[in-house]
């Protein structure tokens, strides 16, 4: 549905994307993931044809982006960072602009933006000035106008910015109904987001892709350690002595004192070993009781940060 | 193309822009009316020339935002983006401008219509001068939009095609100073003289010509600039 092979973008001397290759397929719902000035936003100018690339190929249902322009164009609905709205219009006069813009058919244009508010619910809402309306809402006709002419792909920029909580489950779930119909790529900084929608995550760090993989697959894989917390009951150094001896570990650290001598302690060890067993016993021996122990699994989050990081270290 | 053409419009007449225009406009074009019915003189022509001053302050005016609020404002992503050219978007908004001119025009018509009551009557010079009086405005909004292509901020552009107009207006005078190659290209970017003969109710091929070739490069140049602007940075 969507191929990108080798996309390079300087600006100037400075890079905004470098080699990046990644594809989508029909129905799936791609995140984007990356920290601030990563090259998210610049990806997904090229992908749409706002900005023309330096380097590399993008098509999209078979269209290249440069030779057919229109061709994609037409099968794209984007929602950029700054919902591209004329504040002096009504929320249906844009909308009705919008879908003269992407040649909806005069007969069904009226029903279709009609379905389009009531889905993303701006319907009443729909004869107030864009200006007057709060962030959120004016988000909302952004998201409105990127459905109409019922794309077949859609590439949302930070769809969820300035919602509120409500709105942005609400957005959320919507997004993933979407997903049904139209292959998405969705972006955003925020990993829980991009974890709860999408099939498949590309990580972007520095203008170049870090890691792809489903959000599961790279919780897996990425998480070296395995990391646990333990609530022992003793005396904290002491305690901590024994956690260190135990086989496999490879990192304590108490955390705050939750009664006299009840403390929480990370523990972090190797992947492949499970130290609980081992631990239980160790404790068992010198008369500790465990009061609670769950094992941590890896945040995204962390997952995202391990990334980054790693890169980091790498291009030190 | 229509869908921006409509849409331009429509945000010109939502907006109090065109209005207060159009009003300047008339109530200028209305005092250079003044001494016609004073001194019962019949001839339109000089209201027109003068009329074409205004021109030199309205389009400004008129044209600053048409391309530069796009930009700031962040809706030029939306036009391109979505399945309509460049040249398209340009030509669209460049005819909405040149509507609002119309207007003017038309209501202009009542000056020489009160003129007729009082006996005058249609002569060619008359049709001339309002057929090069279309085609300067035409030309003075190509410029405009162009203006506006260059920069995001509207006053800089109104500015910008304010003083652009100005020294075409008065290149003839300029090249009658310098003389030598420079006279010949301010003479090129005289849009007066090619006016003068319109006045006289010659209907010359070569200035119409001209005027539709000068707005044909700006227009072209306007799309280049916003061209190449994509090309070369953000």
């Amino acid at each position: 549905m969507i191929e990108i092979q080798n996309l390079t973008k300087y600006y100037g001397n400075i890079v905004g994307v470098k080699n990046v290759s990644f594809t989508v397929e029909k129905g799936e719902i791609l995140g984007f993931l990356g920290p601030n000035g990563a090259g998210k936003s610049t990806t997904m100018n090229i992908i749409t044809g706002y900005l023309p690339s330096t380097e590399g190929t993008v098509k999209v249902c078979g269209y290249d982006i440069l030779e057919e322009p229109t061709e994609v164009k037409k099968r794209i609905g984007y929602l950029p960072e700054h919902p591209p709205l004329y504040l002096d219009m009504t929320v249906i006069d844009y909308l009705g602009f919008v879908s003269e813009l992407k040649k909806v058919d005069r007969k069904t244009r009226r029903s279709q933006i009609n379905d389009i508010m009531e889905l993303v619910g701006i319907t009443h809402v729909k004869n107030r000035l864009i200006k007057n309306l709060s962030k959120g809402y004016k988000q909302r006709v952004g998201l409105a106008q990127s459905l109409i002419g019922k794309p077949e792909v859609l590439i949302l920029d930070e769809p969820t910015i300035g919602l509120d909580p409500k709105q942005i489950i609400e957005i959320r779930k919507l997004i993933k109904a979407l997903g049904k119909e139209h292959t998405i790529i969705l972006s955003s900084h925020i990993l829980s987001e991009v974890s709860a929608i999408c099939e498949r995550v590309v990580i972007i760090h520095k203008g170049e892709i870090a890691a792809v993989d489903t959000p599961e697959n790279l919780s897996k894989n990425f998480g070296k350690i395995s990391k646990m917390s333990v609530t022992i009951a003793g005396p904290r150094n002491s305690v901590l002595g024994h956690i260190k001896e135990v086989y496999g570990v490879k990192y304590v650290e108490a955390q705050s004192e939750k009664e006299p001598d009840v403390v929480t302690y990370i523990v972090e060890s190797d992947k492949d070993i499970d130290i609980r067993r081992q631990l239980f016993f160790a404790m068992a021996k010198v008369g500790y009781p465990i009061i609670e122990l769950k094992s941590l699994g890896m945040t995204l989050e962390e997952i995202f940060l391990q990334v980054v990081t790693e890169e980091g270290k790498e291009a030190n | 193309m229509k869908a921006i053409f409509w849409k331009e419009v429509k945000s010109y007449f939502y907006s109090p822009v065109a209005y207060v225009l159009i009003g300047l406009f008339i109530l200028i074009s209305s005092i250079l009316f003044w001494p016609n019915l004073l001194g019962m003189y019949g001839e339109f022509n000089g209201n027109l020339a003068s009329m074409s001053y205004i021109l030199i302050f309205v389009v400004p005016i008129l044209t600053m935002r048409i391309l530069a609020e796009d930009r700031k404002n962040g809706s030029e992503v939306l036009l391109l983006t979505s399945p309509v050219n460049l040249a398209g978007i340009v030509l669209g908004k460049y005819f909405a401008a040149v509507f609002v001119f119309l207007v003017m025009v038309v209501i202009s018509f009542i000056y020489p219509v009160i003129l007729f009551a009082f006996g005058a009557s249609l002569t060619p010079p008359l049709v001339g001068g309002y057929v090069g009086f279309i085609l300067l405005g035409a030309s003075f909004i190509a410029v405009g939009v162009f203006a506006s292509a260059l920069t995001e901020n509207q006053v800089i552009a109104a500015i910008v095609s304010f003083v652009s107009l100005l020294i075409m207006w008065i290149a003839d005078g300029i090249g009658g100073m310098v003389g030598g190659i420079a006279a010949k290209i301010l003479y090129w970017f005289s849009l007066l003289s090619r006016y003068e003969d319109f006045n006289n109710g010659i209907l010359n091929l070569s200035a119409i010509v001209y005027y539709l070739s000068f707005i044909s490069v700006f227009i072209f140049i306007t799309i280049m600039v916003i061209e190449r602007r994509r090309w070369s940075q953000g």
